[in-house]
């Protein structure tokens, strides 16, 4: 008796591997925009592992956060790589997450039946947002304490229960040391936690509907004799060997970074944040890092802070309900008419633009500019019903077109 | 003895052990939700800071730390003072009649109990920064109508020497005056009222 076969009369192994990999059938025509997704699940491993390394000397005590990340930089063997990792990695996260968003926005990935997909994905979306945010404030420098200070006062703008919820959240009347050691908590055990489990069940949703492909044909309408799509090809070992080919360039300008620039010129690690943490001297000029820019020039486009709050929880918000505001029954931008075409246009570029605005003081022309590109942002989901309904989508094809 | 199953007594009891085992549920997870809240160690760190004022000259700002955000302490000039009474239509506030961000006793239009002396947590009332003090006239960068104040450099928004907020910045009230009072001419206690402190 093979060993397999003892394992598997006890535990779905082959079936395991079966289900979800060398007999998962996903559309053989998957292109460029297909790698992220892999991509993504290599760089939270990656975030994983060099955590749980940093962790071993990092101090979350407001008194050694700083200089314990000096030590790990300056003392620690191999320890700037190791850090450098982490925060690069950080940044090559939210590149590729944006990248993995922007496939399902031109495939339509998020239409039925994958709307629970693009729930878990955004669910995953916001923890990595929460986790980018807390893992930030660990280095006590002047960004870590401002942002974070900026960020939980945020909270303090909902009526009524805004500064007790942001007390609550700080744990003292400022950003203090217990505020420190529970960011620390939920960065490295909480949200990690939520993020596998998040993962676990936007796979599981995944593999239950099957995968999109840049047609936005159901693959699964033709199948052959055995019941495969004519169209599908197994995951394994067909899209690992492919995506192994993405990893590589991947980990190519991964490493360009990561040696030659892991500051990336104060965008993945901000200059201010060299200087230790000070309550009583806010930096010139604050900016979030790079990733959460957008939201943040949409924040203060608004001249009102319970409204500015509300717009920038609103940015986020209204990505949720794209599967039910899009109306047009067709999914890929291949097939779709003009006005699909030049809103998702107008859309990116104004979440660029926003993006760039965010690192930009807040004065006249940059506000007015960020107020612009808001209400281009808002547009595209709000009208959406609508061009959606009156766009003139060209025919589907039955099978997918590549040869 | 019947056979028939009572399902009106199964459902009651599934119910009430539901609703049992839910309440017990939710009670078990206060004790958590307390625990993030500020820890008495934290609560007691408020005790209140005296501050020397005697060497404190016209236009200068010393910054005390109390309860760990900084407190503006700063004497203003007899210009400044008769600029600010001309300050009403500019400003949200103009006679602080949002009580939450100041002591009834510095509820007057210079937000003081000194004329001179203006106390303020220097924390931003939109999203937590602190501002920086521009007493000067008409800077460059602030423009030709400036009469000296608070800019904070975050979101932009503007406060005058009483520490009153502008109209259409981000900032929705005035600077919070801490409780405070004057131990004598020249000692200042922050952090307590001259009630509390007997």
């Amino acid at each position: 008796m093979r060993l397999i076969d003892w394992i598997d009369a006890r535990f779905p192994a082959t079936k395991f591997v079966k289900a979800h990999l060398s007999e998962y059938y996903a559309p053989r025509n998957f292109n460029f925009w297909y790698y992220f997704g892999f991509l993504a699940l290599i760089i939270l491993i990656l975030q994983i592992v060099t955590g749980i390394f940093l962790t071993m000397h990092y101090k979350p005590d407001t008194a050694l956060a700083f200089a314990s990340v000096e030590y790990i930089m300056r003392d620690v063997p191999w320890g700037w790589l190791i850090r450098y990792l982490h925060s690069t990695g950080a940044s090559a996260f939210f590149v590729v997450i944006y990248l993995h968003m922007f496939r399902g926005l031109l495939y339509g990935s998020y239409k039925e039946p994958r709307e629970l997909v693009w729930i878990f994905g955004m669910l995953i979306y916001l923890t990595l947002m929460a986790e980018a945010f807390m893992g930030y404030l660990l280095p006590w420098g002047q960004m870590s304490f401002w942002g974070a200070q900026v960020i939980i006062s945020l909270f303090g703008a909902i009526p009524y229960i805004g500064e007790g919820l942001a007390l609550w959240i700080r744990g003292d009347f400022v950003v203090a040391d217990a505020t420190l050691n529970r960011f620390f908590a939920f960065h490295v055990i909480a949200l990690p936690l939520v993020l596998l489990g998040l993962v676990v069940a936007h796979i599981t949703a995944l593999h239950e509907v099957g995968s999109n492909n840049p047609d936005g044909v159901d693959i699964k309408k033709t199948k052959d004799g055995q019941g495969i799509p004519l169209d599908g090809i197994a995951f394994h070992p067909y899209y690992s060997s492919k995506d192994l080919v993405g990893l590589i360039v991947f980990l190519f300008i991964f490493s360009l970074i990561l040696f030659y620039m892991p500051e990336f010129g104060g965008w993945f690690l901000e200059k201010d944040n060299f200087i230790p943490a000070n309550p009583l001297q806010t930096p010139e000029h604050i900016v979030p890092l790079w990733y959460f820019t957008p939201f943040y020039a949409i924040l203060r486009a608004v001249p009102d802070k319970l409204f500015g709050v509300m717009a920038m929880g609103g940015a986020i918000v209204v990505l949720f309900l794209i599967p039910w505001l899009d109306r047009s029954p067709v999914r890929s931008i291949r097939y779709r008419g003009p006005l699909f075409r030049i809103a998702l246009t107008i859309f990116t570029i104004s979440f660029l633009a926003l993006g760039y605005l965010g690192t930009q003081p807040a004065t006249g022309l940059y506000t007015s500019l960020a107020q612009v590109f808001s209400v281009l942002y808002f547009s595209f989901f709000i009208l959406m019903p609508i061009y959606t309904s009156l766009d003139k989508d060209q025919p589907v094809p039955q099978r997918v077109t590549e040869k | 003895m019947t056979n028939t199953v009572d399902t009106d007594k199964r459902r009651f009891l599934t119910n009430a052990t539901t609703v049992v085992g839910s309440i017990g549920a939710i009670a078990v997870t206060i004790p958590f939700i307390s625990s993030l809240s500020p820890s008495a160690k934290a609560r007691a760190a408020g005790a209140p800071v005296e501050v020397d004022i005697s060497k404190l000259e016209v236009g200068q700002l010393l910054t005390i730390e109390w309860r760990g955000k900084p407190v503006f302490v700063f004497r203003r000039s007899e210009e400044s003072l008769s600029a600010l009474a001309n300050l009403k239509t500019e400003l949200r506030d103009p006679h602080s009649e949002e009580l939450s961000q100041q002591p009834s006793y510095c509820k007057n239009d210079l937000r003081s109990i000194r004329q001179d002396l203006m106390v303020l947590v220097g924390i931003c009332t939109h999203l937590g920064c602190a501002p920086t003090y521009r007493p000067e006239l008409a800077p460059e960068d602030l423009g030709p109508d400036w009469q000296g104040g608070f800019f904070c450099p975050c979101h932009g928004s503007t406060f005058d020497l009483a520490g009153r907020v502008y109209q259409s910045v981000p900032a929705p009230t005035n600077l919070v005056v801490p409780p405070h009072y004057f131990i004598n001419d020249n000692k200042l206690l922050i952090g307590t009222e001259k009630m509390e402190a007997a």
